[in-house]
């Protein structure tokens, strides 16, 4: 019980992080139907900023609770602009001139910047993985148990709680731009039918960019809690926390928000309770089998509307 | 971001910008660089005594923005400021003389292929070279079958060439001794190859048989999931695969049984030659030479088929194919399977040059690497895959030799660091502007009493 409530905690930590990255995927899916498989990359650049930052700010894990607190906010800030920038970007150079062209172009074209992001990390800082002390420490003890190894303590660690309570408020944040404000309603209009929101006066350019830069956001942010989690980046982590996440978009319902973050939800649990009872080995395997039974089984998703194929 | 000029519009019409929008337009691109490359480029982050440190380089950025913004004002200038006719008549008109001109290059390339080995001034190098290239050619008109032919994205292809890599190092060190005895081992490439190939192609089956329903798109990324499931079960399967260390000692190919040994009853001895070991690469060159001609050879074969017909008739529409009553789930699972075949005998090849395997061998980037062969070389465009092959894996161990790009770039430059960059960055500059790749014309498989050219502009883009 306890082990399995401990499970649960970090189940939940890892979703979350998951969802953040997953809802970037759902609404350019949802947008212009396309994998936007650099997405996952954009994320790392996210993880990259933030450890720059931090490193440049000289925070550690003893500077005292609002110093950390006020740098966090800040590298926040900085890793969703320079994200933000990044997407806004790789949409005008590699996706937008590939409107209308044929189906599987803005694909190809989304990999090879996926490559180029990682090589460029990768050349830029050198390949090897970037360790960092923990910054955001301790926690609380919600329950223990003696065990015949010694005593079991189930703990919820502050930077858990920092990471859970941050995507609630990002969530929040989220949903309300998205329903209460008219940019969400293009971003809704554009969805449901691009043409008619075109003609109907929606500037859809400038739509698809803005989807990008808070998709880039969202990812930054999910980019500097993963990093302040394992403690550990490199170049390389955007590509399985992108397939991860897209599993969770197409799990959820791609095109559908609240989706998103419940597919990142089941598969951040499946990912760790598959590690915690089965094998911690084959954890990626779970996850890309479950990628593939969901497009097979259920290609709508949870939450998603069945695609009607038009003659 | 107002500052930003609306690109589409202005491509398409000549349209005169003031001279202050286009030095606002220059001066955000140098921002927007700045902010893009100033963190990751000029704060590099190194380890130093357990914490990290950073090293500034904000010439470096300054530089790159620079060079950003530069262009950006070449391309006001240049291209967007003059009034132009669209190239696009002017361009296939020069591509019809291309058809006389192709038929004199494929025998030309083919028998300097076939003699290369002998050429004065070729020595183990080159030739060591020109069978990396070969093998990736040979995989490219592998992963042409199915993304060229039948517009199914692949991206874990890799897989397949993992299957035939393994069937071969595990049948040739403990199967097949097992079962026949080691007098079978010199034979052992020989009768492993086809069932290389049938084991990849039952994979391609499997892996294809529930996938193969979903949109292009989803496609690829459940391909992309299945190879790398295969990567991490040849990692973690340790009793069988051999784990990350992998199988090693595999048997080197033998000349249908005779081995490249000096002494007796070796290949120099029998045929009287001086022993050389270059013999032995020389031999691995004609027998990849002859594989990726074979893969070509059947490739053309079956696009005559009706099967090959299907192919590419899929490719254009799905759904009219099915109102026409093609059973489209076979027709993509040949394509999986005999795509897969062919990566699993140059997998079997690949074994047995290196001599050693390992899952190390099989990760994305070599999926990626291939599908940018054939990519660039233009989707379905044979001689196209040979073109980039070259280009793609031949260039950057030239450019690694050239002296004055030693003697201009700082010490320590290397220019195979940069390889996978310029390939990622030419996939998304491909796309944009020659999204048929290097080689636009296609010839048609099937023709109506005369062959016409089907130049660029009578298809739309990319559905040639």
């Amino acid at each position: 019980m306890e082990y399995f409530l401990q499970q649960l905690i970090n189940g939940i930590t890892l979703g979350s992080i998951y969802g953040l990255i997953a809802i970037g995927y759902t609404m350019v899916y949802g947008i212009i139907g396309m994998i936007n498989f650099a997405h996952g990359d954009v994320f790392m650049v996210g993880g990259f900023v933030s450890l720059i930052a931090i490193v440049a700010l000289g925070v550690t894990g003893g500077s005292g609770f609002f110093p950390i607190i006020l740098a966090l906010v800040l590298v926040v800030f900085i890793a969703m602009i320079i994200a933000s920038a990044y997407n806004w970007t790789i949409e005008r150079v590699a996706y937008r001139p590939l409107r209308g062209s044929f189906r599987l172009a803005p694909l190809i074209s989304a990999i090879g910047m996926s490559i180029v992001l990682q090589e460029f990390v990768r050349i830029a800082q050198d390949g090897r993985p970037k360790p960092l002390q923990p910054i955001v420490t301790g926690g609380y003890e919600i329950m223990s148990r003696e065990a015949a190894q010694g005593e079991f303590i189930v703990r919820l660690s502050n930077m858990q709680i920092f990471i859970i309570i941050t995507t609630l408020i990002l969530m929040a944040v989220f949903t309300a731009v998205i329903t209460r404000t008219s940019l969400g309603r293009a971003q809704r209009s554009c969805e449901q039918d691009m043409k008619m929101a075109s003609l109907l006066g929606i500037d859809i350019n400038r739509t698809i960019s803005i989807t990008f830069i808070m998709g880039a956001a969202l990812a930054a942010v999910a980019g500097l809690m993963f990093f302040l989690y394992y403690g550990v980046t490199d170049f390389y982590v955007g590509f399985l926390a992108g397939i991860k996440a897209f599993t969770a978009a197409v799990l959820g319902g791609i095109g559908s928000i609240p989706g998103a973050m419940i597919g990142g939800l089941i598969i951040g649990l499946i990912e760790v309770f598959w590690s915690a009872y089965f094998s911690i080995e084959y954890k990626d395997v779970a996850a890309f089998a479950m990628l593939a039974a969901v497009l097979i089984f259920l290609p709508q998703g949870i939450l998603g509307k069945p695609e009607i194929e038009k003659v | 971001m107002a500052a930003a000029p609306k690109s589409n519009d202005v491509k398409t019409e000549a349209r005169p910008l003031e001279a202050a929008a286009i030095a606002k337009d220059v001066l955000f691109t140098a921002i927007l660089a700045f902010i893009i490359l100033g963190p990751i480029l000029g704060l590099k982050t190194f380890a130093i005594s357990g914490s990290l440190a950073l090293e500034q380089r904000w010439g470096l950025v300054a530089v790159f923005a620079a060079i950003a913004a530069a262009g950006r004002l070449a391309y006001h200038l240049l291209v967007w400021q003059k009034p132009q006719a669209r190239p696009s008549k002017a361009a296939s008109a020069s591509f019809l003389p291309a058809i006389s001109f192709g038929k004199y290059l494929v025998p030309v390339v083919l028998i300097l292929a076939i003699a290369l080995p002998f050429l004065p001034g070729v020595d183990r190098r080159v030739v060591d070279l020109a069978i990396l290239i070969l093998t990736y050619i040979m995989l490219g008109w592998g992963l042409n079958i199915v993304v060229g032919l039948a517009g199914l994205l692949d991206l874990g292809y890799v897989a397949f060439y993992a299957v035939g890599a393994y069937a071969y190092a595990l049948l040739a060190t403990i199967y097949l001794p097992a079962w026949f005895g080691d007098g079978i081992v010199p034979w052992a490439f020989f009768i492993t190859l086809p069932i290389a190939g049938i084991l990849a192609a039952l994979w391609g089956v499997i892996l294809g048989f529930p996938v193969l329903r979903l949109r292009g798109d989803y496609l690829a990324i459940v391909t992309l999931a299945f190879g790398e499931i295969v990567r991490v079960i040849l990692i973690n399967w340790s009793d069988f695969t051999g784990g990350p260390a992998g199988i090693g000692g595999i048997p080197r190919p033998s000349f249908f049984g005779l081995p490249f040994t000096d002494g007796e009853g070796g290949f120099a001895a029998f045929f009287g030659l001086d022993f050389k070991p270059i013999h032995r690469i020389i031999f691995l060159y004609y027998v990849i030479l002859v594989l990726a001609l074979l893969t070509n050879f059947v490739t053309m074969r079956l696009r005559r088929l009706p099967v090959g017909r299907a192919w590419e008739a899929l490719r254009e529409d799905e759904i009219a194919c099915r109102s026409l009553g093609i059973n489209t789930t076979s027709t993509k699972l040949t394509a999986f399977a005999i795509g897969a075949m062919f990566a699993g005998f140059a997998g079997s090849f690949f074994a047995t040059r290196q001599g050693f395997v390992s899952p190390e061998s099989f990760v994305f980037l070599e999926s990626f690497i291939i599908l940018a062969v054939v990519v660039l070389g233009g989707l379905g465009s044979q001689i196209g895959v040979v073109i980039a092959a070259i280009v793609i894996i031949g260039a950057f161990e030239v450019f690694r030799e050239l002296n004055f790009l030693k003697a201009v770039m700082p010490a320590g430059f290397d220019p195979v660091q940069y390889r996978m960059l310029a390939v990622g960055a030419a996939l998304v500059l491909i796309m944009r502007w020659k999204p048929r790749g290097f080689v636009t014309r296609r010839e048609p498989s099937v023709v109506l009493k005369e062959k016409k050219a089907i130049s660029t502009d009578l298809v739309a883009e990319g559905h040639g």
